[in-house]
């Protein structure tokens, strides 16, 4: 299972308190995992990556084991830390103000 | 026993506040979507439980909620938002072409008589329509390709469409605002527009009288007559006698012109209020003095309303969606504002007193008159 953390803005969105747990099919990308999140959380849809381009929101970032993941293209393997659930993957709102 | 729910958008989140026909004690409920803007929220006139609130943020986009129990619970229904075909340009602040871009959702206005179908106004300027209470949107995409679209260019706060009237009398009638393109009216539930600006006059426009182009705040209309439109422009309040084919300054004696919100008494139709600002780079009420105004001749005459409002030290502004008022007799007037007060009249606007102080900055605010 992975473990992904939102942000609280959309822990509250989606009616969630702490992590979340989510099993991937196949091989764990940014792609797979906001596929399967989306899946079981579709108020989460465009909240974290486009509707219909799925690019990642400017203002939202990918974090896993002390890494910027933000920027790796959204087909690349996960870190196998983060595919294995030894790590989480965080959704975090971009530090911007507010 | 009869009430009223006035629900209020902030820029970290909505309230819901209720109270009994007497309008002098007040539960607060809130905030809801806390931390999120909450542009604007409104109930539908044909089932008053259900509501519908648009949620918004820089980090994490637009998100509709909907409520069936009059604000206790919500759920989030759809949120894309997809022009419909080529969306080509407008002009950008600095004159040049900019591509349309969603950003969010200015305003909802639900169906007068189906409580699933709503519209909303979006920024970029853009008419959506829902039929299935929220959960799918359509652009009706006419407006936005009208031909004098690529020449519209954003006011301050973007470019947005912020005004939806829709006409009791002719169902198929509807009124649009766009900040700064200026007041569209379809005779086709929304298929097609023209612009109904003639009259307007806006200096801060190459051609002051053109026909697109103008800085329109807000448009406001009585049930009773819906030929009989009312608008705050960036500066100037205005009237049509002829829905919208040609408008008349009214400013008459107010102190300043220019402002946001503009409204109508619920049973006089020539009763009308504005809250005038300083200037358009002074976003606050002239002398420091939070005042009302009223004109019970739809226009030219003017009164102010300052019994229990700030009359010192006040530099506050009241947002274009930040005043309704209930059906009540008396009429209750109401107005929020971005120092995160909302202020209630049970009494037309003879005297006012605060439901809540302390809010965050007031976005809108919309009155349910509950049976």
């Amino acid at each position: 299972m992975i473990r992904v953390v939102l942000p609280q803005h959309l822990r509250r969105l989606a009616q969630v308190e702490g992590e979340v747990r989510l099993g991937v099919a196949g091989q764990a990308t940014q792609r797979s995992l906001l596929d399967a999140l989306e899946a079981r959380f579709p108020m989460l849809r465009g909240t974290i990556r486009d509707h219909v381009t799925q690019e990642r929101r400017s203002l939202v970032r990918f974090f896993a084991c002390e890494q910027d993941l933000s920027h790796e293209p959204p087909d690349a393997p996960l870190p196998e830390a983060v595919a294995t659930g030894t790590e989480p993957f965080l959704v975090v709102g971009a530090m911007a103000g507010g | 026993m009869s009430g009223v729910r006035v629900l209020v958008g902030t820029r970290k989140g909505a309230f819901v506040l209720t109270s009994d026909a007497k309008r002098e004690r007040w539960d607060v409920s809130g905030p809801h979507f806390a931390g999120w803007e909450i542009y604007h929220l409104k109930g539908s006139p044909a089932e008053p439980d259900r509501l519908y609130a648009s949620q918004s943020s820089g980090w994490f986009g637009q998100v509709i909620q909907r409520s069936n129990d009059g604000g206790k619970t919500w759920e989030a229904v759809g949120n894309q938002f997809a022009y419909d075909g080529p969306t080509g340009t407008h002009l950008w602040y600095d004159g040049t072409p900019h591509p349309w871009e969603f950003a969010r959702v200015w305003h909802l206005e639900p169906s007068l008589t189906d409580s699933d179908t709503v519209y909303a106004g979006v920024e970029d300027a853009a008419l959506f329509r829902s039929t299935d209470g929220g959960q799918n949107w359509q652009e009706l995409p006419g407006l936005r390709q009208h031909d004098s679209a690529g020449a519209w260019a954003p006011g301050a706060g973007g470019m947005c469409l912020h005004t939806i009237v829709q006409d009791p009398s002719e169902p198929e009638r509807m009124f649009a605002a766009i900040s700064a393109a200026g007041a569209f009216r379809s005779d086709d539930a929304g298929q097609t527009w023209r612009p109904v600006n003639r009259g307007l006059h806006s200096k801060e426009i190459p051609n002051p009288a053109a026909e697109v182009g103008h800085c329109v705040h807000r448009i406001a209309m009585h049930p009773s007559r819906p030929n009989v439109l009312f608008m705050q422009k960036h500066w100037d309040v205005m009237r049509s006698d002829d829905a919208g084919e040609s408008w008349q300054e009214v400013s008459g004696n107010l102190p300043s012109d220019f402002g946001f919100p503009i409204d109508v008494h619920a049973h006089e139709p020539e009763t009308i209020y504005v809250v005038p600002i300083k200037s358009d780079s002074e976003h606050y009420p002239p002398e420091g003095k939070l005042r009302v105004y009223r004109s019970r001749t739809g226009g030219n005459e003017w009164e102010p309303l300052t019994n229990g409002l700030p009359q010192k030290d006040c530099y506050v502004n009241v947002l274009r969606d930040a005043m309704a008022v209930d059906s009540l007799d008396s009429c209750g007037v109401y107005f929020g504002t971005t120092g995160g007060q909302v202020y209630a009249s049970a009494n037309a606007g003879d005297i006012w007193a605060p439901i809540v102080r302390d809010l965050p900055p007031v976005l809108s605010v919309e009155v349910q008159t509950l049976p």
